[in-house]
């Protein structure tokens, strides 16, 4: 690979705003041919804004896109297509109930005398799919094969007709080690072939195996472009994530809790393409941090943790309970709360008031017989909203129209209400501005260190690494799906923390 | 990836519901055959054609909506509309039938083409706006007139006492001709043109049919149009049959239709199935009745039993496999 | 020259009416009250009232004892839409509970034949519910079965006929008889709108409804028995229909297999977007719909007084239909913004 090449495409000075947020600033971006280029940051970065602009979904308010050193400007999809960059989502969006064959020249069907013709097109997905050095049955119906088959067929489509650049949007999120390595031998015999890739994701260790070039975002700016040999693990997890501000006390004071008594213990629990199995232990009283990169585990650990999805290996503990939960019911009446990071689908019931909102959870749990009076109802509702601060009209104000942090402290009051032992929260502070968010810190210490050891047991996970060393008195680091490592409070800072996200996996493990 | 045994592989493949649907019209035939003198005539299986050829039309145009994922209420009222407005422009306004013949068929595409756009346009679901189709079909033949018109228009009247000689002395009707060609169309269309490949898309993942670039909003309103179309033909060949137009004519014909393509083996979810299920399906049902009359001793209501008895089988065989499908 | 400072002004406080407008039951009203209107104008005595033989009689009289019935398939039909579902069986389960009752007053008696009916109603729910909520098919596809085969075994009941029921008396009562003055089907709505609204707002069943069909998503992490649920409202609309098909079959001291309660699942579809339900599931409104069902039979009564064909209801229905779900359309209300 010759640093002489030009790319073939380069972005530069890109900008692009939406009411109220500017999602790209400045942005430069250079893709040479035969190159593996990675793109990555965390959630918010502006990578997927970056990606649409690419494929022609956004069209950029400033700066210049060139192709072979001619400008484009990519209006539709289609544009971007016919200019030869082509793009693979991470859902695959393709028919699972056409065949393979069909799938790949669907809208470019080969026709005899005017009808399709069937042979050819079977024979030219044979031969895009040896490019890949693949050999399947391409009249069989993509439903029949593994989502990393299918994920190919994506790619064979998208190569299918000449291509330039071909985009992989977090193409790995869903698939098992092998199938990763599949993928990658893929795209090796592509880039061989002289294709440029740009491959957006967040997993370190895919990073490094891959890629020679890597570009990191950070808060819709490109921090900066460098040649995978030449950035080392740290110094790309530093960037990733930023610095850490001087100001802030790291280390903080290592006065241990008060703990109780063990109320959780998850051993051994999984779930296949999601989560490796993890052993966690939640005490009475005490703030355990979850702390890892985007697409770490960290909320599919909580999830399982809450039985909002179904765990295939291990099992949870609690007092007088042992096996797997069926349901979030389960986990509920075992006195365990989730509040998700995903509000708007997973927690606010938009149309309801604040007040039914922040009863919800308490209600289900009581079942059909009013949980309490309705001036009860409303004495409870009005005090969440003093004590959490959220700014609202009244409680009957519908909750869409509360901003994205009052909705939030709204969920956590929702979850507060029904007095639980172990309280997961995963991205409280999202959307939260500052002051409100060391209040919520506050007020989240204060839940769990009761004088009186009846505190609740909190599992924070935040990608804010202050704020989770901040708030808890035991952090459990996650990498790439599995755990890396356990610190008590004192034992950690910052940088070491960061240290352990950015180490080396384990000889055993996967390239 | 290997089939554990033959019976899954079988099950897992996407035709399988149309198999058995074909199974189980042979089964019935034999039935009928072995406990019934007559029944295993040639004749009688032409007759099943002859008198279901109208609906052989409509489910042919209603398979691909429901394999575009949609549904279409709206057939059998349009169909009666067909008739209505075909009598009284042949026996009021007195115009040439060649003429009407065109009139009508344009204007159920045009009926179905705008309910198309409405679903698409709006993102409204397609059984509310065919439901009001429906009414709005049947309110409009009611207004041209409420009692029947008799049609005696010379070309009607021919097509309607047509025979056709086939071999041995049996025959066809005009009209079941044209249902066998529609069927054979329609097979065409669905497998051999860009069209119909993008209705199987759209049934199958309509996000996914965007993201690849294919004609989405086009094909769904053409396949309306198609199925206001079949179902105008449709009336065309009721009008032949009964030499009358009458707003209620084709009353739950809708209810056949979908009950005959779901049936047939087609998944009332869309992506899956085939045309041809529309013939074994119409057949399948025209068996049914056929088995119940010659019995004599059953009660014709009997056929809607059995008829949605057998869609709440194929239903949740289909629902199942889905199901297990997911799992795997 | 001065340039007003905009910034400063602040808006003036919404005055009543603007207020009124606002609540979700204005419209439906609105309508209401335009039609009534239209009708006092176009048919005269139309907002006559008079007490004969003891009885209240009058055109207003006549459309709330004619709506009954509506009004009680779209009390159920307002819960199953809220939970994103539909229910197009409502009126062949009108059909088979006005059967039951009928075929079997003669040899038991009125209150078996009452129960019985009210029991294969139940029965009818209990089927949709399941398919519906266990079996997972989409409520379109799983009431449909329901349709179809219904009037089957309606007829089936009946061995065809027609069976007219010519005593006891007191079966006449639900349908035809009279309470202080006013028809016994009021009294029998107003009942079980009541009771619905009790159950609704005295329970968290209203609550949990409403949070199944907002987001069925949320409901399950907030631990809302989201199958149950389901399984419920399909199982009350089931009931309510039972209800209206016993009041029909006692109205008209008859019970038809064929006609009783023909496409009444789209009028009470109809009365629940009339009353300001959205098809997409969510809030509710017991009134609005009960407002709606009332549109509507005002709209049929009042064509019929007129004079006009009674099938041009059916064109209005129609146009209404349409007019009203494209109205509540996403891509309506972007397009207004625009």
């Amino acid at each position: 690979m010759t640093t002489a090449t030009n790319p073939v495409l380069e972005l530069s000075g890109i900008h692009k705003g939406f009411p109220g947020v500017k999602a790209l600033s400045d942005v430069s971006l250079r893709l040479f041919p035969g190159e593996v280029h990675a793109l990555m940051g965390q959630n918010g970065a502006g990578k997927s804004t970056l990606i649409k602009v690419l494929t022609g979904l956004y069209q950029p308010d400033a700066g210049t896109i060139l192709l072979d050193g001619k400008p484009i400007q990519p209006k539709r999809t289609e544009d971007a297509q016919a200019h030869g960059i082509r793009t693979v989502y991470q859902e695959v969006n393709l028919c699972t109930n056409l065949s393979v064959a069909e799938n790949i020249c669907a809208g470019r069907f080969p026709r005899k005398w005017g009808r399709i013709d069937w042979a050819a097109v079977n024979a030219e997905a044979k031969r895009v799919l040896a490019q890949m050095d693949l050999d399947i049955d391409v009249t069989a119906p993509l439903s029949r094969y593994s989502l990393s088959v299918q994920q190919m067929v994506a790619i064979a489509r998208a190569l299918r007709i000449s291509a330039r650049v071909l985009i992989l949007d977090e193409p790995t999120s869903s698939l098992d080690d092998a199938a990763v390595q599949r993928l990658f031998t893929v795209l090796r015999r592509l880039r061989d072939q002289g294709l440029a890739i740009l491959f957006v994701t967040h997993f370190l260790d895919q990073t490094y195996a891959l890629s020679d070039r890597i570009t990191v975002m950070r808060n819709g700016e490109t921090e900066g472009e460098y040649l995978a040999k030449d950035l080392s693990r740290l110094a790309l997890v530093n960037k990733m994530v930023g610095a850490p501000p001087d100001q802030q006390p790291t280390r903080l004071d290592s006065r241990s809790a008060q703990t109780g008594a063990p109320v959780l213990k998850a051993q051994g629990l999984g779930r296949s393409g999601a989560l490796q199995p993890l052993d966690l232990e939640l005490r009475r009283g005490e703030v355990v941090g979850l702390a890892g990169l985007l697409g770490s585990g960290r909320t599919e650990a909580a999830r399982l943790l809450f039985g909002a999805d179904h765990a295939d290996t291990g099992h949870v503990e609690t007092e007088g309970r042992s096996g797997r939960w069926h349901s979030p019911r389960e986990a509920i009446a075992a006195g365990i709360a989730f509040c998700s990071e995903d509000r708007k689908h997973e927690g606010a019931i938009l149309d309801l008031s604040v007040r039914d909102n922040i009863l919800l959870a308490l209600q289900a749990r009581t079942g059909l017989r009013l949980c309490m009076s309705f001036e009860q109802q409303q004495a409870l509702a009005d005090d969440y909203i003093k004590r959490l601060g959220i700014k609202t009209a009244s409680a009957d104000t519908p909750i869409g129209q509360l901003s994205g942090g009052n909705q939030q402290k709204a969920l956590l009051a929702r979850w507060l209400a029904t007095e639980p032992a172990v309280l997961i929260l995963d991205e409280p502070t999202r959307g939260i501005d500052v002051r409100a968010k060391e209040d919520l810190m506050d007020a989240v210490r204060a839940l769990a260190h009761k004088e009186d050891g009846t505190g609740m047991s909190i599992l924070f996970i935040s990608s804010e690494l202050p704020e989770v060393l901040h708030c808890s008195d035991r952090v459990l680091v996650l990498r790439d799906r599995r755990a890396a490592g356990e610190y008590r409070r004192g034992e950690l800072d910052e940088r070491s923390v960061l240290e352990v996200i950015a180490a080396e996996p384990a000889a055993a493990a996967s390239a | 990836m290997k089939a554990a045994n033959p019976l899954k592989a079988a099950m897992a493949a996407p035709s399988f519901t149309t198999w058995v649907s074909v199974v189980l019209m042979a089964v019935l035939f034999i039935a009928g055959a072995s406990s019934y003198t007559g029944f295993g005539s040639t004749q009688v299986v032409l007759n099943l054609l002859i008198d279901n050829a109208f609906l052989l039309v409509i489910a042919v145009g209603m398979s691909f909506v429901i394999l575009s994922g949609g549904i279409d209420l709206s057939v059998g009222s349009v169909l009666a509309l067909t008739t209505m407005v075909a009598a009284w422009l042949l026996q009021v306004a007195h115009w040439p039938a060649e003429l009407v013949i065109v009139v009508v068929l344009l204007g159920g595409a045009a009926f179905g083409a705008l309910q198309g756009a409405v679903i698409h346009v709006f993102k409204l679901q397609a059984f509310i706006v065919t439901l009001a189709g429906m009414f709005l079909a049947r309110g409009l033949c009611f207004l041209i007139s409420v009692d029947s018109i008799t049609i005696d228009a010379p070309l009607f009247v021919t097509l309607s006492q047509t025979q056709i000689p086939l071999f041995g002395g049996a025959f066809l009707s005009p009209g079941a001709v044209i249902a066998l060609v529609v069927l054979g169309i329609g097979l065409y269309v669905a497998h051999c043109t860009a069209f119909g490949r993008t209705v199987y898309s759209l049934g199958g993942n309509e996000t996914s049919a965007l993201m690849m670039g294919l004609a989405v909003g086009r094909t769904k309103i053409a396949v309306y149009g198609l199925s206001g179309f079949c179902a105008s033909l449709a009336g065309l060949l009721f009008a032949f049959y009964m030499l009358s137009g009458y707003g209620q004519h084709a009353q739950g014909v809708e209810l056949d239709a979908i009950a005959a393509v779901v049936i047939g083996g087609t998944v009332l979810t869309g992506g899956y199935g085939y045309v041809a299920g529309a013939l074994s399906g119409v057949l399948v049902l025209g068996l049914i009745q056929t088995l119940i009359a010659f019995d004599g001793t059953l009660s014709s209501w009997w056929t809607k039993i059995v008829i949605g008895a057998l869609l709440f089988v194929f239903c949740a065989v289909q629902r199942l496999l889905s199901l297990k499908k997911a799992a795997a | 020259m001065t340039v007003p400072n905009l910034a400063m002004s602040t808006p003036s406080a919404p005055s009543a009416v603007s207020r009124a407008w606002k609540h979700p039951l204005a419209r439906p009203v609105a309508a209401l009250a335009l039609l009534l209107a239209v009708a006092a104008l176009f048919v005269p005595g139309f907002l006559h009232l008079e007490i004969k033989d003891g009885h209240l009689y009058g055109s207003l009289v006549d459309i709330l004892h004619r709506a009954a019935p509506l009004m009680l398939a779209a009390l159920g039909m307002t819960l199953v839409i809220a939970t994103r579902g539909i229910d197009v069986s409502v009126g062949a389960v009108v059909a088979i509970a006005g059967t039951v009752a009928c075929v079997l007053v003669g040899t038991h008696g009125v209150a078996v034949a009452f129960a019985a009916a009210l029991g294969t109603a139940l029965l009818c729910g209990l089927w949709n519910g399941l398919l519906v909520s266990a079996l997972g098919l989409q409520p379109i596809i799983a009431t449909l079965i329901l349709m179809v085969a219904g009037r089957g075994l309606a007829q089936l009941f009946t061995d065809g006929q027609i069976i007219t029921v010519y005593e006891p008396a007191s079966f006449f009562w639900l349908g035809g008889g009279y309470l202080l003055g006013l028809p016994v089907s009021l009294f029998v709505v107003a009942t079980v709108a009541g009771l619905t609204g009790l159950l609704m707002k005295r329970t968290a069943l209203g609550l949990f409804v409403q949070t199944v069909g907002i987001n069925p998503v949320a409901a399950r992490l907030a631990g809302v028995r989201t199958a149950a649920i389901v399984f419920f409202v399909y199982v009350y609309c089931s009931l309510g229909a039972g209800l209206a098909g016993l009041m029909i079959s006692s109205n008209i001291k008859s019970a038809d297999a064929n006609n009783a309660g023909l496409l009444l699942e789209l009028d009470a579809i109809l009365a629940v977007t009339l009353g300001g339900g959205q098809l997409s599931g969510g809030k509710f409104s017991l009134a609005g719909s009960l407002i709606g069902a009332l549109i509507i039979q005002t709209l049929t009564s009042t064509i019929y007084a007129m004079g006009v064909p009674p099938q041009v209801t059916m064109v209005v229905k129609a146009v209404v239909v349409f007019a009203v779900c494209i109205s509540q359309s996403s891509a309506w209300s972007t397009w207004r913004k625009a």
